[in-house]
């Protein structure tokens, strides 16, 4: 049986990953210019460490020649009963060049490792903070997914091509630098024999480096689709049991996994070809000279030593080469991983920060919107609007999906800006205000309520993380959630393990809601905050509000009109445009919008 | 969920073999290939020792060319060696990672849904993905150069006792410290690789969790806090980065001094039995290049054995999924269930999450007769999931017993079961797919016709709008919807294809009020004549109910309609009566 893979997937406007010359140009650029400034600082240590590699090579290097020499000019003193004392001194030497290549190696892997870590360390804080500055609007474009596989996959590749081959990488250019002079000063005809070998491993790395590049591309997308189909259908397995799922998800799982398996097989072909390709080359070379040199040895024009030594470079000249294809697909993604990151860190936050705030000593909440339009990319949400909230004022907003109501909680905690008009807080634009003035005082609680990882005091503490074990049971006190959250297994100290994975998403919005309240904002921003609660539990947090919501101003969005009830004022909206504003009674004895609405409430509880 | 101490790794990575077995005959010409390739590297210097030796010496040119084709030959042979064992090697090593792969995938999808809610999706996948690769890696290069290298060595200390007794011995003696050095070094540089990969997956789960709740960490302002503990996580990984950097320094670097010792040795003597005239001048030179033959053998044992070590536990971990036997599948004697009146009855129903003692459920007594709508009513955390879950066997029951049309659910096959059993989940899952193919779900045989109704009387016209219409591709790699959109597909995707009976959670919470009464209206007109059982927090959902069935701690406490239980039971008045308390 055979899957289209396309027509399951469906059609989906794909990030265009074609370059023009001119982009990656630039990509080039931006990449080497983040490479410079995260070597910056190491400056120092990495001329260290290229002493201590040069040294290193050298003493490698010196290996041979120091055989040569005890095999040319040690033996025939001692044939001569002349003494051993040359062939002493160049055993000696040896061991000193052991030793030598023994110490600077290792201090070279170490000191390498360090730069290498240390630079990872700048890379991975650098990459996540900025992405922390970033605005939401930033990230709701950008996907947590591809947040997450920036800073582990992209850095990781990184990583892999630090401590897994970058200096080896170094290392096998130098010794076949170095190799090269050596064999054209040790014997210059040999060493031009040993050059007719270059074209062709030209030829070879440049045919494996374009052909390795395009098979690595698809192994990756390959791979990347296996693992999307396995998280997809593991994560949903509720549903693929229920609808007997398994046998179909078997059969794409089989196209995708032989995909992958073809795209593998295609890499690993190349390596077949290149390595021995090289492998041949190099034989080849030394057959050649061998017989070369041979010739020239009994022609008198060069010592037994010389070829000796020639034959041992030459194959410390060709074995890096094979390596060559491992590092060629470390490298290429840690350059595809650079441009990535660069290009991250080049974003500025949409909404930044003020370069000198005006400062906010207490906030009061009061709220005024004035002549605010915005929208995203075409669809504009809100026209122009004009909206002043008093302090202590709990207003509710009302109206159909799409009226704009979540877009006016998202403005008033700045995760955006408006694109005309202004937003002050007690007189002061959110645009002047310091990012830690502005969240002290707004603090929104969304349907979405997210839990961290770990027990569900700390939870409640993200709201002030400086509150003791009592002013957490407080806030959950405060909007009674207490009880609830106290007869949980191990009560405030339950591991809600990830993302909340083990409350119930009443729980966790009391959680959240426990967290804002102890926040303790001027201004309190509930969006379908008790959307998910049972009713028992939403009348709790209703009653608990009343109090909570006394001294503060608070902006309540909700589908039900239970949470509106408790508002001093409801603003109907439309299109981003307020139809109705008034209480709730006076609006209620209208004949608008607010008063069908509850009318339908009413009727739908009956 | 981390496995507890390895019992059997050498076991685990024994019972791989199977997947090898087609792949026997390869395997065994890998082998041959690489072993027949270090031969043919090995003669090479014999080859120069004969150059030296005969023409050199004697200044006769005439038997040179013979010697270099030979020496060409053997180059020959041995770069087509490779080859061939590279070659084969693409297809026998995918091969069987790709078939162990499919089988692991094949044996996930049909653990139960308590397996996963034990174990998280990364863990499995990073089995599925680099434990598979690690074992591949071994079972394709390690294995076969184990043995080459040891052939080699062998050889090689043969060959150069044949050209120099002491000497060889002496290089022989070389690798009692190299492999108990070796043997140190792999420990060693296991047990700080490994701690930094631990310590990596943390740092990759904090960086899902501040990606995901980048809104909450901005709402609060907590960015710098959340920064603080990235910091700390990354310099501990930094650390150990560090500290493995220095273990594998140690590594190398004596892999290297050891040979460079032994070979100012084996100058010293050899120079002197050159002079001596107990050894040729040729046969010195070919000792030293067959020497340094040995260092890549001798310098890759170390990374194989760490390498057989890591696909041990690579495959003890593989196993350890692959062992966990499915605990919910046919019993014996299950049969395919036919399309019946649809009647569900739980008698003396009980339920208890494995490895817990507490009871979820307990002593569930209920009848949904055929085409009835049950509403189930409760506070979070009663267990109202759970007993839906219960309906298409998602979690089997621990005590008592569930009926469809008079017959244990556990007596239907599974697929039949789910077949007359439809689910929409209080979280809509949907995935990386066309609209169709997640709408088609369960059915793949749906007609349009079908898709269309479905999509009416869920008030999911909305799809038409789409970019590609029912192609559009949604979830995580698409086109992103909102939470009714979502909830809306979900339902559709339920009751496609009219089944016997219809499991729905809550399937209304995230709709705004006009929206939800556009799919009520719709799912009245299903719910005629279909079985349902209906999870309910509003009181607007209960409407759709022909009957209510309060659940409390656990069990049902009280079944009647809507306004029986709201006049005679106090309990569900709290739960369901919104106005009771607040508004007067």
């Amino acid at each position: 049986m055979t899957v289209d893979v396309q027509a399951w997937r469906g059609v989906a406007a794909e990030g265009s990953e074609d370059l023009t010359a001119d982009t990656t140009v630039r990509l080039r650029a931006r990449s080497r210019a983040l490479l410079g400034e995260l070597m910056r600082p190491h400056k120092r240590r990495l001329t260290l460490a290229a002493l201590l590699l040069l040294a290193q090579n050298v003493a490698a290097m010196a290996g041979p020649y120091l055989v040569k020499i005890g095999i040319d000019r040690g033996i025939p003193p001692i044939r001569d009963h002349r003494g051993s004392g040359l062939l002493t001194a160049v055993t000696v030497a040896l061991l000193v060049t052991a030793l030598l290549e023994y110490v600077t190696k290792r201090a070279f892997l170490v000191l390498s490792g360090r730069i290498g870590q240390a630079v990872l360390l700048d890379l991975r804080t650098r990459v996540y903070d900025h992405f922390q500055r970033l605005s939401v609007s930033f990230h709701e474009g950008y996907t947590s997914g591809r947040v997450i596989s920036r800073l582990t996959s992209d850095v990781d590749a990184i990583a892999e091509l630090l401590d897994g081959g970058l200096d080896d990488l170094v290392i096998a250019g130098l010794s076949v630098l170095s190799v090269g002079v050596i064999l054209l000063t040790l014997d210059l005809p040999m060493g031009l024999v040993t050059l007719l070998s270059f074209p062709l491993l030209l030829w070879i790395s440049a045919w494996f480096r374009r052909n390795s590049a395009l098979a690595y591309r698809r192994t990756r997308e390959a791979v990347a689709l296996v693992i999307v189909h396995f998280v997809e259908s593991l994560g949903g397995i509720r549903a693929v049991q229920a609808f007997r799922r398994e046998p179909r998800n078997d059969e794409i799982f089989d196209v995708l996994n032989n995909d992958y398996r073809r795209a593998n097989e295609r890499a690993f072909k190349l390596v077949a070809l290149f390595a021995p390709g090289i492998k041949l080359i190099g034989n080849a070379t030394i057959a050649l000279v061998l017989v070369f040199g041979a010739l020239r040895v009994i022609d008198g024009a060069a010592q037994v030593g010389v070829l000796a030594a020639f034959l041992l470079y030459l194959r410390r000249f060709f074995e890096p080469m094979q390596d060559l294809s491992m590092f060629y697909n470390s490298l290429q993604s840690a350059t595809a991983a650079l441009e990535k990151l660069s290009g991250v860190l080049q974003e500025s936050p949409s909404v930044p920060e003020p370069a000198t705030p005006v400062p906010l000593l207490e906030a009061h909440g009061r709220i005024d919107l004035d002549g605010v339009k915005f929208g995203y990319r075409e669809a504009v949400v809100l026209p122009q609007l004009d909206l002043h909230l008093p302090a202590g004022q709990t207003v509710a907003l009302v109206g159909a999906t799409g009226a704009g109501k979540t877009t006016i909680a998202r403005l008033l905690c700045r995760f955006y800006d408006p694109a005309e008009g202004t937003i002050r807080l007690d007189g002061v634009d959110l645009r002047d205000l310091s990012e830690h003035d502005l969240r002290r005082a707004v603090v929104m609680v969304t349907q979405e309520n997210f839990l961290f990882a770990g027990s569900i005091a700390d939870n409640i503490r993200f709201g002030r993380p400086d509150a003791t074990d009592a002013e957490v049971e407080d806030a959950a006190r405060a909007i009674g959630a207490h009880e609830a959250l106290a007869a949980l297994p191990d009560g405030y100290a339950t591991d809600v393990r990830k993302r909340g994975g083990r409350l119930s998403a009443g729980q966790r919005q009391l959680v959240a809601f426990a967290r804002a309240f102890l926040a303790d904002p001027a201004v309190l921003i509930l969006d379908e905050a008790t959307s998910s609660l049972d009713i028992p539990s939403e009348r709790l947090v209703q009653r608990a509000l009343q109090t909570v919501l006394r001294d503060r101003t608070a902006v309540i969005i909700a589908h039900r009109l239970s949470t509106v009830e408790i508002a001093d004022r409801v603003l109907v909206l439309d299109q981003g445009r307020v139809i109705e504003d008034g209480t709730p009674e006076q609006l209620l004895t209208e004949s608008g919008s607010y008063a069908s609405l509850q009318s339908s409430w009413t009727a739908s509880l009956a | 969920m981390s496995s507890p101490a390895a019992p059997h790794p050498v076991t685990s990575l024994w019972r791989v073999r199977s997947y090898l077995r087609p792949y026997a005959g390869q395997m065994i010409a890998m082998t041959a290939a690489a072993a027949l390739a270090v031969g043919a590297s090995l003669f090479i210097p014999l080859v120069v020792q004969h150059v030296v030796d005969g023409p050199v010496r004697h200044s006769d040119r005439s038997g040179l060319p013979l010697l270099g084709l030979l020496a060409l030959a053997l180059g020959v042979a041995e770069a087509a060696l490779v080859f061939v064992r590279r070659w084969v090697q693409s297809y026998a090593a995918l091969g069987m990672e790709t078939a162990l792969r499919r089988d692991l995938y094949t044996h996930l999808q049909r653990l139960p849904v308590a397996f996963h809610d034990q174990w998280q999706t990364g863990q499995l996948l990073s089995r599925a993905t680099s434990d598979l690769s690690q074992i591949r890696r071994f079972l394709s290069f390690g294995l076969v150069f184990l043995f080459v290298n040891i052939a080699t060595f062998l050889t090689v200390v043969v060959l150069l006792v044949r050209i120099n007794l002491p000497l060889g011995l002496l290089v022989a003696a070389c690798a009692v410290p190299l492999f108990l050095v070796s043997q140190r070094l792999a420990r060693a540089y296991l047990a700080v690789s490994r701690r930094v990969q631990d310590q990596q997956g943390d740092l990759a789960t904090f960086i899902e969790e501040s990606a995901v709740g980048v809104r909450t960490i901005r709402s609060f302002g907590r960015a710098a806090h959340v920064g603080a503990t990235f910091r700390k996580g990354a310099l501990t990984l930094h650390d150990s980065s560090v500290e493995k950097a220095q273990v594998v320094s140690r590594f190398w670097s004596t892999f290297d001094l050891i040979p460079n010792i032994t070979l100012a040795l084996v100058l010293l003597l050899g120079a002197r039995a050159v002079a001596s005239g107990s050894m040729t001048l040729g046969g010195l030179v070919a000792f030293v290049t067959l020497m340094l033959s040995l260092s890549w053998p001798i310098d890759s044992m170390g990374f194989i054995l760490a390498n057989g070590q890591e696909a041990m536990t690579a495959a003890d971990r593989v196993y350890e999924v692959l062992d966990t036997e499915p605990a919910i599948v046919d019993t014996t004697g299950a049969t395919d269930g036919e399309r019946g009146p649809g009647e569900l009855r739980f008698e003396g129903v009980g339920f208890s999450y494995p490895g817990s003692t507490g009871q979820v459920l307990h002593d569930i007594d209920l009848v949904l007769h055929p085409g009835e709508t049950v509403a189930l009513v409760g506070i979070t955390g009663s267990g109202k999931t759970t007993l839906t879950a219960l309906v298409p066997r998602l979690y089997d029951v621990t005590a008592g017993r569930l009926l469809l049309d008079g017959k244990d659910v556990r007596d239907y096959t599974l697929p039949s079961l789910r077949r007359l059993v439809s689910t929409a989940f209080e979280e809509a899952t949907l995935f990386s797919a066309s609209v169709r193919d997640n709408l088609t779900f369960g059915r793949p045989d749906a007609t349009d016709d079908e898709v269309a109704e479905a999509l009416d009387i869920a008030q999911a016209s909305f799809v038409h709008d789409l970019p590609w219409g029912l192609d559009t591709r949604i979830g995580e790699q698409g086109l992103s919807l909102s939470g009714g959109q979502r909830q809306r597909l979900a339902l559709a995707r339920a009751v496609l294809g009219r089944p016997s009976v219809l499991v729905l959670d809550d399937p209304l919470s995230a709709l705004d009020v006009h929206t939800e009464s556009l799919v009520e209206e719709a799912l009245r007109r299903i719910l005629v004549g279909t079985t349902a059982l209906l999870v309910v927090h509003r009181p607007s959902t209960v409407a759709l109910a022909d009957r209510v069935a309060l659940l409390e701690n656990g069990t049902i406490v009280a079944t009647g309609t809507h306004s029986e239980l709201m006049e005679t039971v106090p309990s569900y008045r709290a739960v369901l009566s919104q106005d009771a308390e607040v508004s007067v």
